[in-house]
């Protein structure tokens, strides 16, 4: 038997469903994240998830972003769509990101410091977002990154918008 | 995935911790051992394990008691409940698990016919380890799906210990990272899946400048997941403090339902999986939860899921590792959903 797998993306996904049989379908905090990417800001660095402080965002990634940083790892998911990374290695990551701060940080301006390198992320690729280094996405066309991190200045929470209400 | 052992230094209850196990002599009829741990008895015949405490017995079919008894020595007893059915099961306390037979069943409970006894977590697990390697065949894979693995049935038939001795995977900060764990690939022992052979095999372009190739760094998480020999066995393939991904590849059912002790996500990366919800005291339904691609769901801390996936699935469970959770939700200083608006 030949399989098929089946993935999803911002242009054509499926969503399911939470069916209460004697609970509140808000307890499973059920969203979508192509739909969250769908219908999100590009940047916009959407909670589709949250445990205490730690989070995962989804991010419609659309031309340029912004510069980040933040003073713990961060990993990427590309979930749809090709996003390049660019990695600049900050020569004063703390006066960004200060070394007990949480999430990630937005840059005022270009990041001073070493080239570190480029990734380039297809559906499927997950990389490491280092510790202390600026960081900035580039999509051509939309994509949808699902990030893990911790809440910071930059997240977002929109759950009413995002999630299963009834 | 990484059940601390230091997660509390309060006795996990009031019952006397017991420390009695057995291994019994091999029958004659069947080869197989029996063995106990406190008063609870196992033995198994040619069909089914059977349970026996004071006042009580229990049967299920061997295959399943053996594919959730892999998990629970797997997974060191996991986070909090492992129902291997409605009626047994263990309770985790790191460092201390308790063993119960209907203790987590309505009916069980209310008649005051359910049972429970405290091992050290080094006791019970030696006698679980014990009954898997006597009770698992040559042939039976209890991490495998069903269509891919020989049966349980029958009477003693040699051993299978590479199966049931697998190491779990943990990445210390992610897979692939020099001095991490490494890559899946056909010349390590990881052919990709039969259900997962459309799946796309690039590599990101990674590109470091000299002296960041520690840092600059990617992979094809499908690709990885693609390759796993196991069902419904998450690994942490990448941390941010107590923050664990520990995705993992669901065929058929899971094998036992699980009644965490803290909320737990699940993200649905490919394919479909659909959860049966129950009260995690009671076992009564409270939801059906129908996932596709990119569906997000919260499992709230008071109930118990089990997962049922017709084709092989990438699923992400997301947990905080953090020792002080249980904790905080029993003292009512934490909610059961994450996340409320």
């Amino acid at each position: 038997m030949e399989y098929r797998t089946r993935l999803g993306s911002i242009s054509d996904y499926e969503k399911g469903k939470v069916i209460p049989i004697d609970d509140d379908p808000k307890n499973y905090v059920f969203s979508n994240i192509f739909e969250v990417a769908a219908t999100s800001a590009p940047y916009e660095r959407v909670a589709v998830a949250k445990n205490f402080e730690y989070v995962i965002e989804v991010t419609r990634a659309e031309g340029n972003s912004a510069w980040y940083c933040a003073a713990h790892d961060e990993f990427a998911v590309a979930m749809d769509g090709k996003v390049e990374i660019e990695l600049v290695k900050l020569d004063f990551p703390a006066t960004i990101a200060p070394l007990d701060s949480q999430g990630a940080h937005k840059l005022g301006g270009e990041p001073q410091g070493r080239k570190m390198g480029r990734i380039v992320l297809s559906r499927g690729h997950q990389c490491l977002l280092p510790r202390g280094a600026a960081y900035r996405f580039k999509a051509d066309s939309p994509a949808c990154l699902m990030i893990q991190t911790v809440e910071g200045p930059e997240t977002v929470q929109k759950w009413a918008e995002i999630c299963q209400n009834s | 995935m990484a059940m601390s052992a230091n997660a509390f230094d309060a006795p996990a209850s009031d019952l006397p911790l017991v420390t009695k196990t057995e291994v019994g002599p091999i029958d004659n009829t069947t080869g197989y051992r029996s063995f106990s741990a406190g008063s609870f008895a196992f033995s198994r015949d040619e069909y089914f394990a059977r349970i026996t405490w004071p006042h009580g017995a229990h049967t299920m079919p061997v295959d399943a008691f053996l594919r959730a008894m892999m998990r629970d020595v797997a997974w060191g007893f996991f986070y909090g409940t492992v129902n291997f059915d409605d009626v047994v099961g263990t309770v985790n306390h790191y460092g201390e698990v308790t063993l119960f037979a209907g203790r987590y069943n309505d009916a069980y409970h209310h008649a005051g016919r359910d049972h429970e006894e405290r091992f050290s977590s080094e006791v019970l697990m030696a006698v679980f380890k014990a009954i898997m390697s006597d009770w698992t065949n040559a042939g039976f894979d209890p991490f495998a799906a069903p269509m891919e693995t020989g049966e349980a049935w029958g009477s003693k038939n040699g051993q299978n210990e590479d199966a049931i001795t697998r190491t779990r995977v943990s990445a210390k900060r992610v897979v692939g990272l020099p001095g991490d764990t490494p890559l899946r690939t056909d010349q390590n022992g990881f052919p990709v899946n039969r259900m997962f052979a459309d799946l796309d095999r690039s590599v990101p372009v990674v590109e470091p400048e000299p002296g960041f190739e520690g840092e600059v760094w990617a992979y094809n998480l499908f690709d990885y997941l693609s390759r796993s020999d196991v069902t419904w066995n998450p690994s942490v393939c990448s941390v941010v403090g107590e923050s664990l991904f520990c995705p993992t590849t669901e065929e058929f059912a899971l094998p036992i339902d699980h009644g965490n002790d803290r909320c737990e996500w699940f993200i649905t990366l490919s394919d479909e999986i659909d959860w049966e919800i129950k009260d995690k005291d009671t076992a009564k339904p409270r939801a059906t939860v129908l996932t596709r691609a990119g569906d997000v769901s919260c499992m709230p801390a008071d109930i118990r899921h089990k997962g049922f996936a017709k084709k092989r699935a990438m699923l992400l469970v997301w947990e905080n590792g953090s020792a002080v959770i249980p904790d905080l939700i029993r003292k009512g200083e934490a909610p059961n959903v994450s996340v409320t608006w």
